[in-house]
């Protein structure tokens, strides 16, 4: 789960990572608000969504009066934001975050992630802060300082000399300032199973020191439970509304722009089939996968997901039984073509666990539409004939 | 012959009474597995599947002398079930449960590893050595003995897969599902050798995905080491870029972990890289035709 900037912030405050004041505003009176309470001179209105690439997109911008806020909080509150890590469609702006101007001399880049390899948290840090730093990474590797923290021993003092050092920070209240944000960001980072975290820029001001302009932080989901300060900062709008649903019942769906409806058991078996699709010249208009505990219920829902996409020319039922049962399946494909309108042909692999009673159950049944296949090439083939109008 | 496991090796169940723990153990037992009992704090003592039932892995281990421990208790218990086990002497922890924190398994595998307990998952089929033993939730009839070794991330590809070399008219040796969570125990890494010196095992077929960079790794130890033919799919060439919030994943590893550059690196190392599924088992037919 990703949260918000402003979220990311109130966070680091609680660690005492030092960061600007800023408030968070859902209307441009709301954002005067605010302005008005910090007090300026000067101010910076923030576009919040779950995407980096912000500035560049022009959801970031300095304002140098009350006036001008409300201007800038006008124009962003309600665009359509665009970035490089929104897609195309990008992601519709509905809160603006309103923060102090901050001194800065020069802008830095820190961030804790999994070091999956090392099966432990790394800390990275970079003097050329403010950039894409995929493109640091690319074209300079040597400027990004990667330390990694060994959980059974904690931050050490090592790790944060390391880190200054690397940034080539001499001064000694610098050097204490750098070491002290980058452990509690560990601090942090740990306490709350964070997935990331990342700053960029992280500033240094005139006065020498450290300071967080941006934050992201994403949670690992399977300790959400644990965490219900965090759960509760979820924002529901920034998530599809159709793989919210799917999740409800415990599908995992994404929309793609093809047109064969998939769905699958296991998320390798459901890329394995999108990629057979197109190996045979056809595109997948979804990726589902139905889970292990999939009965009638969740294949209909399953269903009319599938369906509410109008690209949908055919759909390519493969399941591999293995916890899951063919018949329980087979049953939700019969429920499913009651509940919903199922009016494309429906391609139907059913293979493990109970794989004949299920080709009994579908036979019986006798619907037009269900079409079934021997095997994943076979049903693939039949699925991209059938989006063609060639079956 | 096989590796890790076979029809001698004892297992015992952590979360044996409860639902999963229980119908799986079944399973397990009806296939041929030699589990000798299991787990389950307060039963100890009682009998479960005419297993007996005990309140701690170490008095288990005593009674039983089991060496093997297959985890099926829920997300959130997982590290200690699996730090139980590495404390009680088991070898090897299967580890079936999904969902299980990722910093639980940071320092629950630390743990392992210390007490030279290997892992196999969390969020994984488990292991099966054909007409032997099998140590999981697979579906085991798919899996007749034969001369390949499977190993793959993703669960139903692992069955897709076996099913495949079967219908070709071979089988398998030992099929591992190693998981795809982002910190696992046994991987390609360790695995490949096992099966490279395994007389038995004259082909080996490996199931990846994108994200991270276990293949790659794979792909470096292969050209090193493996003389055995490699039959390799990489799964999610056409998934589409993840919107993500952060870059630092990826400057992480170096890589981007694409199926593209997974299967370049696999390729150059001399395996047989497959872009559908549906071409697993014929590739596996061709390269032991080849031998």
């Amino acid at each position: 789960m990703n949260i918000h900037e402003y979220q990311a912030k109130q966070i680091f405050a609680k660690y005492g990572v030092p960061t600007p004041k800023g408030k968070i505003a859902h209307s441009v009176e709301e954002a005067v608000e605010a302005a008005k309470e910090l007090g300026g001179p000067i101010w910076v209105v923030k576009a919040q969504i779950h995407a980096g690439g912000r500035g560049l997109g022009g959801g970031v911008k300095l304002a140098k009066s009350l006036e001008e806020v409300k201007e800038l909080a006008d124009e962003i509150l309600g665009m359509t934001l665009v970035t490089h890590q929104t897609g195309p469609e990008g992601k519709l702006v509905q809160k603006v975050y309103i923060e102090d101007g901050a001194d800065i001399q020069d802008e830095l880049y820190l961030s804790v992630v999994l070091d999956r390899a090392a099966e432990m948290p790394i800390i990275m840090a970079s003097t050329e802060g403010g950039m894409d730093i995929e493109t640091v990474a690319e074209k300079t590797p040597e400027k990004i300082i990667k330390v990694a923290v060994d959980p059974s021993i904690g931050f050490q003092g090592f790790h944060g000399r390391e880190l200054v050092f690397g940034l080539g920070i001499t001064d000694k209240v610098q050097q204490k300032n750098m070491i002290n944000f980058a452990k509690k960001l560990y601090t942090l980072y740990m306490e709350n199973d964070a997935e990331m975290i990342e700053i960029n820029p992280l500033i240094r001001t005139g006065e020498g020191e450290f300071i967080a302009l941006d934050g992201k932080m994403g949670f690992d989901d399977s300790a959400l439970g644990r965490h219900p300060d965090i759960e509760a900062m979820r924002d529901l709008s920034e998530e599809d509304p159709d793989e919210r649903e799917a999740a409800q019942y415990g599908l995992s769906y994404i929309a793609l722009d093809g047109e064969i409806g998939c769905m699958v058991n296991g998320a390798g078996l459901a890329m394995g089939t999108m990629d057979t699709i197109n190996y045979m010249g056809g595109t997948p208009a979804n990726f589902l996968d139905v889970g292990g505990s999939a009965n009638a219920e969740t294949v209909a829902k399953g269903f009319e997901i599938i369906l509410k996409n109008p690209n949908v020319k055919a759909i390519f039922v493969n399941i591999f039984g293995g916890i899951v049962r063919c018949d329980r399946i087979a049953n939700g494909i019969l429920e499913a073509t009651k509940l919903v309108d199922v009016h494309v042909p429906v391609i139907v692999r059913l293979d493990g666990t109970n794989a004949p009673e299920a080709a009994e159950i579908l036979k019986n049944a006798n619907i037009e539409n269900v079409i079934p296949a021997t095997d994943l090439a076979d049903g693939a083939a039949k699925a991209v004939a059938a989006a063609k109008g060639e079956l | 012959m096989s590796i890790l496991v076979n029809k001698d090796t004892k297992v015992i169940v952590q979360g044996f009474t409860g639902k999963e723990g229980s119908f799986h153990a079944e399973q397990c037992i009806d296939y041929g597995t030699n589990i000798v009992g299991g787990v389950t704090p307060n039963k100890g003592g009682q009998e479960h599947l005419g297993k007996p039932v005990f309140n701690t892995v170490k008095e288990a281990v005593d009674a039983t002398g089991a060496t093997v421990s297959m985890i099926f208790v829920p997300p959130a218990f997982v590290a200690d079930a699996v730090m139980e086990a590495a404390d009680a002497g088991i070898e090897l922890a299967v580890i079936i449960t999904e969902g299980a924190p990722v910093r639980d398994m940071m320092y629950a595998k630390q743990y392992a590893t210390k007490h030279n307990m290997k892992t196999i998952g969390p969020n994984c089929p488990g292991i099966i050595t054909a007409d032997e033993c099998k140590i999981g939730i697979m579906p085991g009839m798919i899996f007749k003995k034969g001369n390949v070794g499977l190993i793959s991330k993703s669960g139903t590809l692992t069955y897709e897969g076996a099913n495949q070399v079967v219908k070709e008219g071979f089988g398998i040796t030992t099929a591992v599902g190693i998981g795809g969570d982002p910190i696992i125990g046994l991987s390609y890494k360790q695995l490949l050798p096992m099966f490279e010196a395994d007389p038995e095992t004259e082909a080996i077929v490996m199931i990846g995905e994108i994200g991270g960079d276990l293949e790659i790794q794979a792909a470096k130890l292969i050209k090193e080491q493996i003389t055995k033919p490699v039959v390799a799919f990489i799964a999610g060439q056409t998934a589409p870029k993840g919107k993500r919030m952060g870059h630092a994943g990826a400057i992480i590893s170096g890589s981007a972990g694409t199926a593209a550059e997974k299967m370049a690196a696999l390729e150059a190392a001399g395996v047989k890289v497959v872009v559908s599924p549906a071409e697993i088992g014929k590739a596996v037919a061709e390269v032991l035709a080849k031998k």
